[in-house]
């Protein structure tokens, strides 16, 4: 059991954080833990994908002394794509940011509860 | 064979999208608008002109993106479709833009039209791309986009509903990210692959040797799960009513026929392309989709029933009918397929033109939207009164019309699942096609009777691009149901291709 955890400790701590970031999303009243909730989240995938993706004395895949076996590297498209999961949540959490102040200016209160009862509130 | 230049259509008709969406952030918005519309059309053609191509090649084909073959570089592939949703879509999108431009110029803030207009051209090249792609991650990229253009749509009309319907709509949007970029991860961790037909040859592969059946079962939950989140699927559509019902017209119809849709049919895709059909009508979380499919059919018909307001109405009955089509995929059956398709193209064209009317109708009532002051609106506006009928008859299921063929297909594909689940499949089409009727039949009978007494109709501003757009709208719906055999005959097609 113990081998096990030690053996997949980064997936073990990924799935943590996923499920801490999903449930603040989900759950958490307050916009701006949410989108800190959305990032946990996020940053956890990333963590699970470059923890498979290293793979222990290899290198990152730039031909340097001529060394071109496949066996010396590793392969580049996880890192790729944490990159581009990376620019995805920073151009969400910026819309969800700029969402969050108009809210707040309308409503003064980053509570999401809150906001609905003002917003029924409004025009009925 | 050789490449005939016909087949570059996928790739023009996402790259003149983008090249529309960047080009419109700098025009002034009298343009932009027309620009949209203008894409739509063309885009429309060009897939059309690719359908009739694919009816005759008989088989899909891989369109390189870059100089790396496969596994390793990017793809587009299409098959007939691909083509025929692609058409369907963009003419969606061309006629909403066109019926909702005079009130897009009221509700939308004066300096800010032509960037909604980019929203309207980006929703447009995500739904292209992730109808063609070959490629998982790239279709989750398409997916944010269309997330973010979605929640930018919602605000295009500024008020406090749509503001809080926009964050609603993103929280709940982004959980449904999150899941399905967990299972693209654990997809890639599995098998090592991202395009599709790789992946699907390792989980073929997998599955006949008995390994992994446990991270396979949780990719189909994570994928069902994240995806049906994003398509308003029953329980997660509660920030729905608000955003179609207070946003302009146009958003309101892309965000309830394209977007949406969008997110479904990329769920059709990764079932069939992605994990292989026979893995998935094994698993069990098809009873899942089923049982959500079955309650939403339900909940939306009755919450539409209960509501007061036309347009949050036209919006509960979208939950009912994803229900459908839900429910159809959870059949567990390949004709289930086919029929959710079709239910999935005839909802889009009805419940645009119910979007596109009912904001007509209720301007001709002097933008009230109680029940009892929309009396006598179809005559004083006959082009949404005409258009509104047609599309609630289609819904309800009135023979001839789209909807009418669509429930045939589900029923058909009911009894081919045969056991509980076709009775349960009956019974509830039985009855929400009863609480249809009920709704919809209901505002159709108010719209003709003579208006409440002391009720002065306001005089109605007629545009003529409004008018346009209704009697175009008619028409869709219309061909939807006579076209119901060779549209079928290419979803057919389409799915067999799919393999």
């Amino acid at each position: 059991m113990l081998t096990v955890i030690m053996e997949h400790l980064e997936e073990l701590v990924a799935v943590l954080l996923f499920a801490i970031g999903f449930t603040t999303l989900l759950l958490n009243r307050n916009i701006i833990k949410k989108i800190i909730g959305f990032n946990i989240m996020d940053t956890a995938i990333y963590l699970f994908l470059t923890s498979v993706g290293y793979i222990e004395g290899r290198t990152a895949p730039i031909l340097v002394d001529g060394i071109t076996d496949a066996s010396h590297y590793i392969n580049p498209i996880p890192s790729g794509l944490v990159l581009t999961g990376i620019v995805v949540s920073v151009s969400v959490s910026a819309l969800m940011l700029s969402l969050t102040v108009r809210l707040y200016r309308r409503y003064h209160t980053l509570n999401i509860d809150h906001i609905t009862m003002l917003m029924k509130g409004e025009d009925d | 064979m050789h490449m005939q230049f016909v087949q570059n259509v996928p790739f023009f008709s996402i790259m003149l999208c983008m090249i529309c969406g960047i080009v419109s952030a700098m025009l002034p918005s009298r343009v932009a608008k027309w620009v949209t519309v203008a894409l739509g059309g063309i885009v429309a053609a060009l897939n059309l002109w690719l359908t009739f191509f694919l009816a005759g090649y008989g088989q899909s084909y891989v369109y390189l993106m870059g100089h790396f073959p496969a596994p390793w570089g990017n793809e587009i592939r299409a098959g007939i479709l691909e083509s025929v949703l692609a058409v369907c879509f963009s003419v969606i999108l061309m006629l909403s833009m066109l019926g909702g431009m005079s009130k897009f110029e009221e509700q939308v803030h004066h300096g800010k039209q032509n960037l909604v207009c980019v929203m309207l051209d980006l929703v447009l090249a995500a739904m292209m791309a992730m109808l063609y792609t070959n490629d998982l991650f790239t279709g989750y990229v398409f997916i944010e986009i269309m997330t973010l253009a979605a929640c930018a749509l919602i605000m295009s009309r500024q008020n406090g509903r749509t503001l809080v319907s926009a964050i609603r709509y993103m929280i709940m949007s982004l959980l449904g990210s999150g899941l399905t970029l967990l299972g693209i991860t654990m997809t890639y961790n599995v098998t090592g692959h991202l395009l599709m037909e790789n992946i699907q040859e390792t989980f073929a592969k997998l599955h006949a040797t008995g390994q992994y059946q446990l991270p396979i079962t949780v990719i189909v939950g994570l994928f069902f799960v994240g995806l049906g989140i994003k398509s308003a699927l029953y329980p997660f559509h509660t920030w729905l009513p608000d955003a179609y019902g207070y946003s302009t017209p146009t958003a309101s119809a892309v965000l309830s026929s394209i977007i949406s849709k969008a997110y479904i049919f990329l769920l059709i895709k990764i079932f069939y392309r992605v994990i292989g059909i026979q893995i998935v009508m094994e698993n069990q979380v098809l009873t899942l989709a089923f049982a959500f499919g079955i309650v939403g059919m339900m909940m939306g018909s009755i919450d539409a029933i209960f509501s007061h307001d036309l347009r949050r109405m036209v919006a509960f009955s979208s939950v009912a009918q994803i229900g459908y089509i839900y429910a159809g995929l959870g059949l567990g059956v390949h004709v289930g397929y086919a029929a959710a398709i079709f239910h999935m193209v005839m909802h889009a064209f009805a419940k645009s033109a119910l979007f596109m009317s009912a904001s007509a109708l209720a301007d001709a009532s002097g933008n009230s939207k109680r029940f009892s002051d929309l009396r006598g609106a179809g005559f004083r506006h006959p082009a949404a009164g005409v258009c509104f009928t047609i599309a609630s008859m289609s819904l309800v299921g009135v023979p001839v019309l789209g909807g009418f063929v669509a429930k045939m297909y589900l029923s058909d594909a009911a009894i081919t699942a045969g056991g509980a689940r076709m009775w349960i499949m009956l019974a509830a089409l039985a009855v929400s096609t009863l609480l249809n009727v009920l709704y919809l039949m209901k505002t159709v009978v108010t719209l003709y009777r003579p208006a409440r007494e002391g009720f002065s109709a306001p005089a109605v501003k007629r545009s003529w691009r409004t008018e346009i757009a209704l009697w175009g709208f008619v028409a869709a719906n219309v061909l939807v149901g006579l076209l119901a055999d060779p549209l079928m005959q290419a979803i057919r097609s389409g799915l067999v291709m799919f393999d």
